[in-house]
């Protein structure tokens, strides 16, 4: 009896405790009027009200979608341009779970992080773009698996991607609130979820392109292909990497206090091997679009307005950068590398929206062209996922080094802090 | 599970699987032929009884009843599931009513993922509210535009012709065959159109271009069209697919259940492959 009423005062004030410290977690560090929470909060405001719009009138009142154009930039750039940026996470979990290249451990937290919060917020923005978003669980529940579908492919790999990805990112939450045991069981999973993330990454990505197959007569010929899934999938590693590389000269600025040295020091060397890895899959996607465009036999469409768009694509956006990456590998200039992954993000942006909206019924006299309220939304989307990932920055071991306990070899199989040291004794050694 | 009981457990649980599927086959009924409209534009006088039919059949509001609706081609629209238009053709004025075809294997059925959209046993394809989260993918991959979206509504529904599959239900005709009134609709299996287009083009070869439109067009459909200029001129796309359009992604699904066994299999092979020695004493330890 004693015995029970004193576990159970334990339990109490353990709850308690908890209860405080996340409240206190609660809480934003550091000012709140800066520049950047002012134009934020406005622009979130702003799409507050314009949603409310959306969801009491109707699709029409804030967009410009039309008969012709179901799908505009929500669809266009938030998800399907919005997965291909998240493909960092795949890629770099695969370089060091599968690959055990230890080098870019440093940014595996970071970066899965990052393709979290983008699948949640780009896939959530979809729920703004849903006519009937209440039954957006119909092809999970029950009777109506449409499984001849490649959306219900996509849906599901959605799913169960934020899944793996929410499992890979969990040690750093359990470090975050100090569960020493949990944390140790979550990291006994990452290799699994890591394996079942790249696969169904792999599907997803080529998946998002596979939802044109069937507008074959709609897109311009130029974009359209049976290749579109492998052109989606290998685009997929060089703009998930240019947005690995862009984020991160970001945040290097940005969380500078919460870096460590030997993390500062190791990241120019995984910046230039990124950049190899982009160069390398960029000659890749290039040649297979070559290959495609002379087996379709497509040089009659050149020389006309869009056959000139079709060529500032894939000159200006994939031909330029990847040289400017191979010139920047090799002589480790640090800044041309930025300037190729911005290159290529651009690129990205291209490609996606020239096949889901620009070359899209190019011949149709009134073309889609997105409404202000549509790309406020957008924006809304961008900064809502940026504070997320700043509140948790801030809060959890992300580009901070975990806690002692967690890195002690005898409690875990991870060996983070030890590969840190490495880099840094292996900087100085190549200095 | 060594090898001699895993063999012998599959035997078993095939042995097993196996009268199932077969005694299934037996009971199967033979499938329905699926019904259709034979569009004979050469009979057609543009007196848009059709469309009013279908208006008050469904719920809508009538449409305007005046000539002038025919200035401008018009589309299927989420108030009018069916529409006449008129064209100048090189053989003068012609009248085609334009609605939703019905493909065999249709394309928006295909595409969505709730099946809402769904493909009746009988050939009509219809749309079911409960299920449809509107995400437009069948808009998307309609070869023929057909579906139309409420974007007006906080509800939005997709309006299309359902080939009045109440009606059929029912036993009776859509309703457009049976207001029209100068026979330039006919209703039946679809088999049996062909066959009536057919034995129409021999008879009067001179009044037809040779061309049944949708007896092949996007693997198929049940609305069929007869004409006698060239289909292009009277507002049809005559660059579409002869398969079906579900034939266009079925490669890459079929990809997906390979990708999904012989993926994480090949992963978990070069993870292993890549663990160096200190890797492998050290998960010894951890497993204490």
């Amino acid at each position: 009896m004693n015995n029970g009423n004193r576990s159970l005062a334990l339990v109490a004030g353990e709850s308690r405790r908890f209860a405080a410290f996340l409240l206190s977690e609660l809480k934003p560090k550091g000012k709140i009027l800066t520049p950047f929470n002012i134009i934020a909060g406005v622009i979130l405001l702003v799409a507050a009200v314009l949603l409310t719009i959306r969801f009491t009138k109707g699709l029409a009142a804030t967009t410009n979608l039309s008969q012709d154009f179901p799908w505009g930039i929500w669809i266009g750039f938030d998800v399907i341009t919005g997965v291909a940026f998240a493909g960092g996470a795949y890629v770099v979990t695969f370089m060091v779970y599968v690959m055990r290249l230890e080098k870019y451990h440093p940014i595996v937290r970071m970066t899965v992080l990052n393709g979290f919060l983008a699948y949640v917020f780009y896939a959530g923005a979809l729920l703004f773009d849903l006519g009937r978003p209440w039954n957006v669980i119909n092809p999970i529940i029950g009777n109506s698996f449409g499984v001849s579908s490649v959306m219900f492919l996509v849906a599901w790999h959605f799913m169960l991607y934020m899944m793996t990805e929410f499992i890979e990112f969990s040690p750093a939450i359990a470090e975050w609130l100090g569960w020493k045991r949990v944390r140790k069981v979550l990291g006994s999973l990452t290799l699994g979820a890591v394996i079942l993330g790249i696969t169904l990454s792999t599907l997803h990505q080529s998946g998002l392109g596979a939802l044109f197959l069937m507008a074959k007569n709609k897109i311009h010929p130029l974009w359209y292909s049976e290749f579109i899934p492998i052109l989606f999938f290998v685009s997929s590693i060089f703009a998930g990497l240019s947005m690995v590389i862009f984020e991160g000269s970001i945040s290097q600025r940005v969380f500078k206090s919460q870096i460590s040295r030997g993390h500062r020091l190791a990241h120019d060397d995984i910046v230039i091997g990124l950049a190899r890895v982009c160069a390398g899959t960029m000659y890749i996607y290039f040649f297979l679009k070559v290959l495609v465009f002379v087996h379709g036999q497509q040089w009659t469409y050149i020389n006309t307005p869009l056959g000139y768009w079709f060529l500032v694509e894939i000159v200006g956006f994939v031909l330029i950068p990847v040289r400017l990456f191979t010139q920047a590998v090799r002589f480790g200039n640090l800044s041309l590398i930025r300037v190729a992954s911005v290159l290529t993000l651009i690129g990205i942006v291209l490609n996606r929206l020239n096949i889901s909206v620009i070359a899209y019924k190019w011949y149709a006299p009134q073309h889609y062209v997105p409404s202000w309220m549509e790309i406020e939304i957008t924006l809304a989307v961008v900064v809502a996922e940026i504070l997320v990932l700043r509140w948790i920055v801030n809060r959890m071991p992300i580009l901070r080094e975990p806690p002692q306990w967690a890195t002690d070899r005898k409690g875990t199989r991870e060996v983070e802090f030890v590969t840190r040291k490495e880099g840094e004794k292996q900087w100085a050694t190549t200095m | 599970m060594n090898r001699r009981t895993f063999v012998q457990t599959l035997g078993v649980a095939g042995a097993s699987v196996l009268p199932m599927h077969l005694g299934r086959a037996e009971q199967e009924t033979p499938p329905t032929e699926f019904v259709g409209i034979l569009v004979d534009t050469t009979r057609c006088v543009g007196c848009r009884s059709c469309e009013m039919a279908c208006a008050e059949t469904h719920g809508f509001p009538q449409p305007n009843s005046d000539d002038a609706v025919f200035e401008k081609e018009r589309t299927p629209s989420v108030l009018q599931w069916s529409v006449v238009n008129r064209y100048q053709t090189d053989k003068g004025e012609v009248f085609a009513k334009k609605q939703c075809m019905h493909c065999n294997q249709p394309a928006c059925a295909s595409a969505c993922l709730t099946k809402a959209m769904l493909k009746t046993e009988e050939g009509p394809v219809i749309w079911r509210e409960g299920k449809c989260m509107g995400c437009r993918f069948c808009m998307i991959s309609c070869p023929f535009d057909v579906p139309k979206f409420e974007y007006d509504s906080p509800i939005p529904k997709i309006q299309k012709c359902t080939l009045c599959w109440e009606r059929l239900q029912e036993g009776q005709q859509p309703a457009c065959v049976e207001a029209c009134p100068a026979e330039a609709l006919t209703f039946g299996k679809r088999r049996t159109l062909i066959e009536e287009a057919r034995r129409r083009i021999a008879k009067n070869p001179n009044d037809y271009v040779h061309h049944l439109y949708g007896e092949h067009e996007a693997g198929g459909t049940s609305y069929m069209y007869l004409s006698k200029v060239p289909l292009a001129q009277i507002g049809f796309r005559t660059d579409l697919d002869t398969t079906s359009y579900p034939e266009l992604s079925k490669d890459y699904l079929y990809a997906v259940p390979i990708v999904l066994t012989l993926w994480p299999a090949f992963l978990l092979a070069l993870s292993n492959s890549t663990k160096r020695d200190s890797d492998l004493s050290e998960s010894g330890e951890t497993y204490e």
